[in-house]
């Protein structure tokens, strides 16, 4: 099972306890209206489906209810960090430094 | 298997060597949501300070107050009680925006003693109950429905419930209590 620390409750917590989100980062355009059909397709259908590092969305369901970001490999399940709703995007860069000092072998 | 159980009479459910599961008698309880420049009025209000941390308990006399989210609180309090906290959070809402519902009926409770209660707790909670120190409080989940898990003591639970999925814990309970006499 994977262990996902919920940025609101500050605690590593079994996945039973969160439900997936999807793709974060995705705004929805301000005046739907003023889009094309193909943008508002990409906006609604077109996603990145990245082999690797993944910014994606989680919600605690089962504890404080919250939407939050994550960033999770899509190969090997790890979470590199989460962070709350609404903070900007996290330096990939940066993360993927963090985690190979913590785990030399890989 | 679903427990038919009236859940209208609080009393023991199912006992063992093991561990006693019980239906606590009803209270009246209220969810509370307010934002952080409110909190302030409204701990003076209630005479009990709302926790900022999600998980801790404020407590006053009878009555329990536990934070389940960055804005989000449940308030517990005798049945007698009920109309004073909606009458004092009412005084200040012209003042002091906030949302307070009585959801009383919603929940039963069913508290779980004895020598293996973490135990019992733990064949439908996928949290480590170590993480969860006396005196506080967690919203998690109990075999896919969400519940507060409140640790009274170190082998002492209250576990609330919606009304309509206690049937569903209480009959996991039940055999669970059975099983672990077993062992």
């Amino acid at each position: 099972m994977l262990l996902i620390h919920c940025p609101y409750c500050d605690e590593t917590l079994p996945e039973l306890e969160f439900t997936y989100g999807g793709e974060a980062h995705i705004a929805r355009p301000e005046n739907p209206a003023d889009k094309t059909d193909d943008e508002w397709r990409d906006f609604l259908f077109i996603r990145t489906n990245v082999k690797g590092p993944h910014f994606e969305r989680w919600r605690h369901a089962h504890g404080c209810g919250r939407f939050f970001n994550a960033v999770r490999d899509t190969v090997s399940d790890r979470f590199l960090t989460t962070y709350k709703a609404g903070e900007p995007r996290p330096d990939l860069a940066v993360l993927l430094e963090d985690a190979a000092k913590k785990e030399p072998s890989k | 298997m679903t427990a038919h159980i009236d859940l209208s009479k609080a009393g023991i459910l199912a006992e063992s060597s093991a561990v006693r599961v019980a239906l606590l008698p009803p209270v009246a309880r209220f969810s509370l949501r307010a934002a952080t420049p409110e909190q302030k009025a409204l701990s003076k209000a209630l005479g009990v300070t709302l926790p900022a941390k999600i998980g801790q308990c404020g407590r006053k006399g009878d009555i329990e107050i536990i934070c389940l989210g960055p804005d989000e609180w449940t308030i517990i309090a005798p049945e007698d009680q009920a109309g004073t906290i909606n009458d004092v959070c009412a005084a200040i809402y012209a003042k002091t925006p906030h949302s307070l519902t009585e959801i009383s009926d919603r929940e039963v409770t069913v508290h779980i003693t004895g020598p293996k209660a973490s135990d019992l707790i733990t064949i439908g909670c996928p949290r480590d109950l170590d993480q969860l120190p006396v005196g506080e409080a967690r919203r998690t989940v109990f075999d896919g429905v969400t519940t507060v898990l409140w640790r009274d003591g170190e082998q002492d639970y209250r576990l609330d419930l919606w009304r309509s999925f206690a049937p569903h814990v209480i009959a996991l309970l039940e055999t669970g209590c059975a099983e672990l006499a077993g062992e």
